[in-house]
């Protein structure tokens, strides 16, 4: 296990900048997830870690060592790949086995190993299969197998799950989290679902068009995003955004699209009039006689909450209630935000305005 | 409306028994039987009614222009004493076991060459195509002047380094004809050979290779481990056509050297020929061309067995 240093890393492919300058520290041990849009730069970013691709400037270091040069199979990492890179002429056993054979393992060294990691994933009586004869967890679990046999320093995940259905991506989840509290190796894994980042990550860094927007531990990025880009993609479903000015003078409020009064708590300093984006989280909406009125378009009942899109002000924005509520398309009510947990951000450059 | 109601409806046409032809023109069986009708007569009128007639004709002793009587196995007996047929064998052998061997180690270089990066990728693959789309005779022709005797262009190329003195006599000499007639079917065959082995190349996932790659494996490793086991559905086809065309090769052969000198590059094909169309002798023509089919059913043998699915390659089984 070791410590990795991403320092002011650029990556161009031609002319065209991909990765504009990115640092992320990773300590020894944590599991940081890389999450952003497609196109954000942050599986280039694994497969430079990995030594797939070169780093055009800056530098990666694992431990103490500087790899920018350093081969994939001298650094000492794993990777898990989103399509499992599984060999299909070899069994599970051997698919597992051919890093340590490659080292010039003995036999039953190679047994061994194999055996510890299939025990740690309960793969033990698929050893003798051959990839296609595997369900698309099983695979995933040998690709993971793969990896843990060779105890690297750095295991990179590069979007393991978006091949699983929708259940196996969540029973998966648990797993790949649980085996790190067992493992406690260095971990980077890359997603574009926030939801995992949110429930796995130690750190999370949230990648967009090539720059880092916000790095830090989940609920911090989800009680604090540092600008508007973060507010709306993590959380599900996402923060409502709505364009107005503050009003500073006496009593600090919102002015919102058509007038509506928005409360806030206080007032970013010297912001009086000043244009700027209201956010607020569906469930931090509440019914309550003092709310801004709003119209219901759309209930969308779960079971173990209710998801409402109402039309505030003209806009439209959604609102999550645990309570059950028998609202109909149409109905009136009142909508409050919690005001100590809204959002400021700048109107042009999406910075966060309020503490 | 209540005309309408009370209209009578013929909702169902009358059940009736389904005649024999009914049932031909609608079962599904014979549907697809019709549909194959076709295929069936062009491959039975064109392959087996040769074929069978060749092997009914080396049972005779017919000759052009005379309907043969059956021998028995006379043209065999004839053959079994033949030196100029065993000969023929040999050189048949000896043909398509180096050319084959050739033709599969350059065709898999040249695959791999191809299927790297490189500059004006496509113009080389298209290049590369090139021998197998010129017609054989004219390749054959060309070849022939490559190697003439007196305007060979290697000769005079080696004669003005200053190499050699004489000319080569490439077509003359056993062993130079044997040469020359092998290089150029070789020439000829193995862009069949390397293209057929890049398509193969290119449905490996790339995804495999950065696996391995990060498994520590070093490129020989990677074709050793990777490519080869990957490629061997593919090579055994390939290998399987290619040693088939290999040895029934005429065209080449027959534009080149008509089996000369000496008989040193007949094959069985080109010796067939000779003594059934240019000797007259259907009967023994026939009898040689037949006794090629156990040596190809044995090369088929070979494939279908090294071909049956690998293991791996069976589908998904979730037992």
């Amino acid at each position: 296990m070791s410590s990795v240093q991403i320092r002011d890393v650029r990556k161009s492919f031609g002319n065209f900048e991909v990765l504009h300058g990115v640092t992320i520290p990773i300590e020894d041990g944590e599991f940081v997830v890389l999450v952003g849009p497609s196109g954000c730069g942050k599986s280039t970013l694994l497969r430079m870690l990995a030594g797939l691709e070169n780093i055009t400037s800056g530098t990666i270091s694992i431990g103490d060592r500087v790899v920018n040069n350093v081969q994939p199979k001298e650094r000492d990492i794993a990777m898990v790949f989103q399509n499992y890179a599984l060999y299909p002429h070899m069994t599970v056993a051997d698919n597992m086995g051919f890093s340590l054979k490659l080292r010039g393992a003995k036999a039953d060294e190679i047994s061994t190993g194999v055996k510890r990691a299939a025990e740690i994933l309960a793969l033990t009586p698929l050893l003798d299969r051959y990839p296609r004869q595997l369900s698309g967890g099983q695979r995933q679990r040998v690709a993971m197998g793969r990896a843990i046999v060779r105890d690297p320093q750095v295991f990179l995940f590069d979007e393991p799950l978006s091949n699983l259905d929708a259940k196996l991506r969540v029973a998966m989840r648990t797993e790949i989290k649980e085996l790190h509290q067992r493992l406690r190796t260095t971990t980077v894994y890359v997603t574009h679902d926030q939801i995992e980042a949110m429930t796995m990550a130690d750190k999370i860094v949230v990648m967009h068009d090539g720059i880092v927007e916000q790095m830090g531990s989940p609920l911090e990025l989800y009680d604090t995003p540092a600008n508007q880009f973060v507010a709306g993609f993590i959380g599900s479903p996402a923060m409502n955004f709505l364009k107005g000015n503050v009003k500073a003078n006496g009593a600090a409020y919102f002015e919102g699209p058509n007038g509506v009064k928005l409360p806030l708590k206080t007032a970013p300093a010297n912001s009086d009039g000043k244009p700027a984006v209201y956010g607020v989280r569906p469930e931090h909406f509440t019914i309550a006689d003092d709310g801004a009125e709003a119209e219901i378009v759309v209930v969308e009942p779960t079971g173990s909450e209710t998801q409402v899109f109402a039309k505030l002000g003209g806009e439209q924005v959604v609102a999550v209630f645990r309570e059950r509520h028998l609202f109909n398309p149409g109905d009136k009510v009142r909508l409050k935000p919690d005001p100590t947990l809204v959002h400021l951000f700048d109107d042009g450059t999406g910075k966060r305005l309020n503490g | 409306m209540a005309d309408i109601a009370l209209a009578p409806r013929r909702a169902k046409t009358e059940m009736r028994e389904a005649t024999a032809w009914d049932q031909l023109r609608h079962n599904k069986n014979w549907l697809g039987f019709w549909f194959m009708l076709p295929a069936m007569a062009f491959l039975i009128f064109f392959l087996a009614y040769p074929l069978g007639l060749g092997v009914w004709l080396s049972f005779t002793d017919a000759r052009i222009g005379r309907i043969g009587h059956f021998i028995g196995t006379e043209n065999y007996e004839w053959l079994w004493d033949d030196d100029i047929f065993w000969l023929s064998v040999t050189n048949t052998l000896l043909y398509t076991f180096v050319a084959s061997t050739v033709k599969f180690a350059v065709g898999l270089y040249l695959a791999l060459l191809l299927n790297e990066r490189m500059p004006f990728k496509a113009l080389l693959r298209a290049a590369v195509l090139i021998p197998f789309i010129v017609p054989t005779v004219l390749s054959a022709l060309a070849f022939w002047w490559i190697f003439d005797s007196q305007f060979s262009i290697i000769s005079w190329s080696l004669k003005h380094l200053g190499l050699i003195t004489q000319n080569i006599n490439f077509l003359g000499d056993t062993t130079w004809a044997r040469i020359c007639v092998i290089f150029a079917n070789i020439w000829r065959g193995v862009p069949f050979v390397a293209i057929t082995l890049l398509a193969g190349l290119q449905t490996v996932s790339p995804s495999l290779y950065e696996a391995a790659t990060l498994d520590g494996a070093s490129s020989w490793q990677m074709f050793r481990h990777i490519t080869y086991p990957l490629l061997t559905p593919i090579i055994a086809v390939v290998m399987t056509f290619s040693v088939l065309f290999t040895f029934t090769d005429f065209q080449l052969i027959w534009a080149m050297t008509r089996g000369g000198p000496v008989n040193a590059t007949h094959l069985m094909a080109t010796l067939s020929y000779q003594r059934a169309i240019i000797g007259g002798q259907l009967g023994e023509g026939a009898a040689i061309s037949s006794a090629m089919i156990p040596f190809l059913l044995g090369a088929i043998m070979i494939s279908w067995f090294g071909l049956q699915r690998r293991k791996w390659q069976q589908g998904e089984g979730n037992d």
